[in-house]
């Protein structure tokens, strides 16, 4: 008996949840719900899609009652982000993830044109990239597409953690942080309750963890090297490229490597999983991220590696344009997963505080 | 194969009796207090060594499971009830029917999915051939040993029929649909000696609404004791000598199903709703008494007579909206089955597990998360009793 709209469907799945609780040891959505006036926008980012429930689920498909919790908040997630992303006109990428695929194309193509109508003649050794491309011009386009990035997903996840905390009664924030923060690094809830999730049907992994923080934490990387890069640069006088052995390319490589490996572990996952516990939208969503990402850090490792041919030019031009039109369409990608999760968590976490422990009987 | 598992898929603790306490099971449950609990529902059975094997094999089933790949749950996490009697599947009973079937298929157990075994006849070398159904295809295996564990004989609308009377038909089952004792049955016929009455079972009140088969935990209504139950004259129905507001779950079933047409209704008001636990499905609601008559067909004269009258007692019916679950009985399984002996033999090389063999230690009422733990007591008892006949 599943009904045709999203929040009917994500209610009446709720509702039997609250009233089954059998999944409540697998993570925190279930302990969260009441079955009353239960807080969906809350719950769907609270889901880490591990998909434990739907394996365990006694109602799943082809009973009648057809539960299945991980595809319904699947889809109430991407309403979420639909719901609060800012600008508004972003919303359309989450409903029809193609169009966010294509806006980072478009970002990249545009940047592209637009650098090799200001590049200048190739040259190499140290300053070989700004001859290429005028330092300005670089750190103004990079600068404002971060820039962009940042208020944008700052804008759309306040607007979220409005919805989620409405109601909320105050509580101490410190021990709630530290929870949240410790449930974040662990990827606590990607565990299924302890064995771990299911990757590719039943039998349990944590493939998906693992690939998750190399690719997180390699992205880490990366950023530090981008910061050392600038210290280099402005402290210590160095111009790029910087030797092989220099820190910033040390780490980059360390970082582009990590995310290289993390985002491919993660395509295949994505390719071996069930379709049924997911939203197709969020699976394309996913998809097309990691693919992106994927783009951006060979084509940086590339640069890497043949910087001193006269591939130069045109992998500098690829790998600053990919860089751009990444951040371009940021906001409006899976990126917005990691604020938006990290607020339901706090949510959770500082509700706990409030109720330490409730218990019904069933 | 997706709706594997019978009714374990349905279940979620079993009973242990331990001593100290377990990370997964606090406290302790001796076995002389689950010794006493389960005389208490057991009538003049169970022999005494059935009972003693069932209560101190009851000790290993959490790390046999386990052993299997089964997974419990910590006390503290989830919003489970304490329980020190019971363990808790993490998960649910599904989640333990897939982790045992992942380890059947690891050690080599060939597994028929879709097939029913029709008849069992004994074969001349003191063996059983059993004549399989798949899809329109039937086969015959021989086997020098069988167990049985085709579960209770529920979920046979004919058997139902021809057991319990009047309202058969206006029953749901909250179990499997193939747990329908048909197997039991020709074995009856064939002379196979049975334990229990037929016509005892163990049914709750469960709501009108949900699905006829496989309901399961989550159509129970546990709200009963916060309001008032009414049949389809919108008559009062009472359990004769029961206290007022108490639970008497497995009373509300056989009660229900005495009434007219099997059908019954509880009425609520907005502050009996609010005591209640969450349901999965939203109560009938009207705005008023008369509405809410309108709503479930039924006269609203007679409906407010009975309100009147219920609301001289300790609970009333008056702040509105005002709601109503429709409700039927929920058979959970009878107390009928097969008589066995200690090595739960049937008959020569045929034994017998699970709920088709439970009524050989309990044939009254119930105690939560005794099914489970039977089960696997006596289908350990039954395939080692197999393995040492085929020695
Ligand atoms: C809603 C509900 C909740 C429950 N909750 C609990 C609980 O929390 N704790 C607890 O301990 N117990 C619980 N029980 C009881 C428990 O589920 C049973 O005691 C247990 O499942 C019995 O196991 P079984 O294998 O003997 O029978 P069943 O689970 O009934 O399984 C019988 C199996 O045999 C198959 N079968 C039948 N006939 C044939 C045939 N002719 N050929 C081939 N296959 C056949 C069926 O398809 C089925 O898979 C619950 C029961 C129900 C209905
Ligand atoms: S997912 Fe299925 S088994 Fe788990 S709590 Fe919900 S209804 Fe129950
Ligand atoms: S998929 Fe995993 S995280 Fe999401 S509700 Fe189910 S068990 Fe919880």
């Amino acid at each position: 008996m599943p009904s045709p709209d999203a929040a009917g469907e994500a209610e009446r799945i709720v509702k039997i949840c609250a009233a089954c609780m059998y999944c409540d040891g697998l993570c925190p959505v279930f302990p969260a719900l009441t079955g009353r006036n239960d807080d969906i926008a809350q719950l769907a980012n609270l889901c880490h899609n591990c998909r434990a429930c739907w394996y365990a689920c006694q109602y799943a498909p082809p009973h009648p009652l057809a539960v299945n919790a991980p595809a319904t908040f699947s889809r109430a997630r991407m309403e979420t982000y639909a719901d609060h992303v800012w600008p508004r006109a972003l919303r359309h990428v989450f409903v029809r993830p193609a169009l966010g695929a294509g806006l980072m194309l478009a970002a990249t193509l545009l940047t592209f044109a637009l650098l090799t109508a200001m590049a200048g003649a190739p040259r190499s050794g140290p300053g070989a990239f700004y001859a290429l491309i005028p330092w300005g011009a670089m750190a103004t386009l990079a600068t404002a597409a971060l820039a962009w990035a940042t208020l944008s997903l700052t804008v759309s996840t306040r607007r979220y953690w409005r919805t989620i905390s409405a109601g909320l009664s105050p509580s101490p924030l410190k021990p709630a942080l530290r929870r949240a923060l410790s449930d974040i690094i662990t990827l606590r809830h990607l565990d299924g309750g302890g064995p771990g999730c299911h990757d590719s049907g039943l039998p349990f992994s944590r493939r998906r963890k693992i690939f998750h923080h190399l690719m997180a934490g390699s992205m880490v990387l990366a950023v530090a090297a981008t910061l050392a890069a600038a210290v280099f640069e402005h402290f210590l006088g160095a111009k790029p490229p910087f030797p092989l052995t220099s820190l910033p390319v040390l780490l980059g490589l360390a970082g582009g490597v990590g995310i290289v490996v993390g985002a491919a572990g993660l395509l295949a996952v994505e390719a071996r999983m069930d379709r049924d516990p997911s939203d197709p939208g969020e699976t394309r969503l996913n998809v097309s991220f990691l693919i992106a990402l994927e783009l951006v850090t060979l084509s940086g490792l590339a640069l890497l590696v043949f910087r001193e041919t006269p591939a130069m030019s045109p992998l500098l031009l690829a790998h600053l344009s990919l860089v751009i039109g990444f951040f371009v369409g940021l906001p409006a990608s899976k990126a917005i997963h990691a604020p938006f999760r990290a607020a339901a968590l706090l949510r959770a976490a500082l509700e706990r505080d409030v109720f330490p422990r409730k218990r019904i009987t069933l | 194969m997706a709706l594997r598992g019978g009714n374990a898929r349905h279940a979620r603790n079993f009973r242990i009796a331990h001593d100290a306490p377990l990370w997964h099971t606090p406290g302790a449950y001796p076995a002389a207090e689950f010794s006493a609990e389960l005389a208490k529902i057991s009538g003049d059975r169970p022999e005494e060594t059935l009972a003693g094997a069932l209560i101190e094999e009851s000790a290993q089933v959490a790390s046999w499971l386990m052993g299997c790949g089964v997974r419990l749950q910590a006390p503290d996490r989830g919003v489970l009830p304490y329980s020190r009697r019971t363990a808790f599947l993490l998960g649910g009973g599904k989640a333990m029917i897939n982790a045992l079937y992942a380890t059947a298929a690891r050690i080599g157990v060939a597994i028929a999915y879709d097939s029913e075994v029709l008849a069992l006849t004994p074969t001349r070398d003191g063996g059983w051939e059993a004549e399989i159904a798949t899809g329109g295809a039937t086969r015959r295996l021989n086997a020098r040993a069988v167990v049985l564990a085709s579960g209770g004989p529920g979920a046979d609308p004919a058997w139902r029929r021809a057991h319990f009377g009047g309202n058969a038909d206006d029953i749901l089952i909250r179990g499997s649909s193939y747990s329908n004792g048909r197997l039991m049955q020709r074995l009856v016929e064939s002379g196979a000696q049975t334990v229990g009455d037929p016509s005892s079972c163990h049914m709750v009140a469960v709501d009108a609404r949900g699905p006829a088969v496989d309901g399961g935990i989550v159509t129970r209504i546990t709200a009963i004791p916060q309001g008032l139950v009414v049949d389809r004259h919108a008559g009062t129905v009472e359990i004769a000598g029961a206290a007022p507001g108490k639970s008497h779950y497995a009373q509300w079933g056989p009660r229900i199903a005495q009434c007219d047409g099997g059908l019954a209704f509880l009425i609520l008001d907005a502050d009996g709703v609010s005591r209640s636990l969450p349901t999965a499905l939203a109560p009938i609601a009207a705005p008023t008494l008369e509405t809410l008559a309108d709503a479930l067909a039924l006269d609203g004269a007679a409906l407010a007579s009975s309100v009147a009258a219920f609301n001289q007692g300790a609970r009333a019916i008056v702040r509105p909206p005002f709601s109503a679950f429709p409700m039927r009985a929920g058979l959970t399984f009878v107390h009928f089955g097969l008589a066995v002996d200690a090595d739960m033999r049937v008959a020569e090389n045929l034994f017998a597990a699970g709920m088709i063999a439970t009524p050989n230690f309990f044939t009254r009422f119930y105690l939560a998360g005794l099914g489970l733990t039977l089960s696997a007591v006596t289908g350990r008892r039954a395939g080692e009793a197999a393995a040492r006949a085929l020695a």
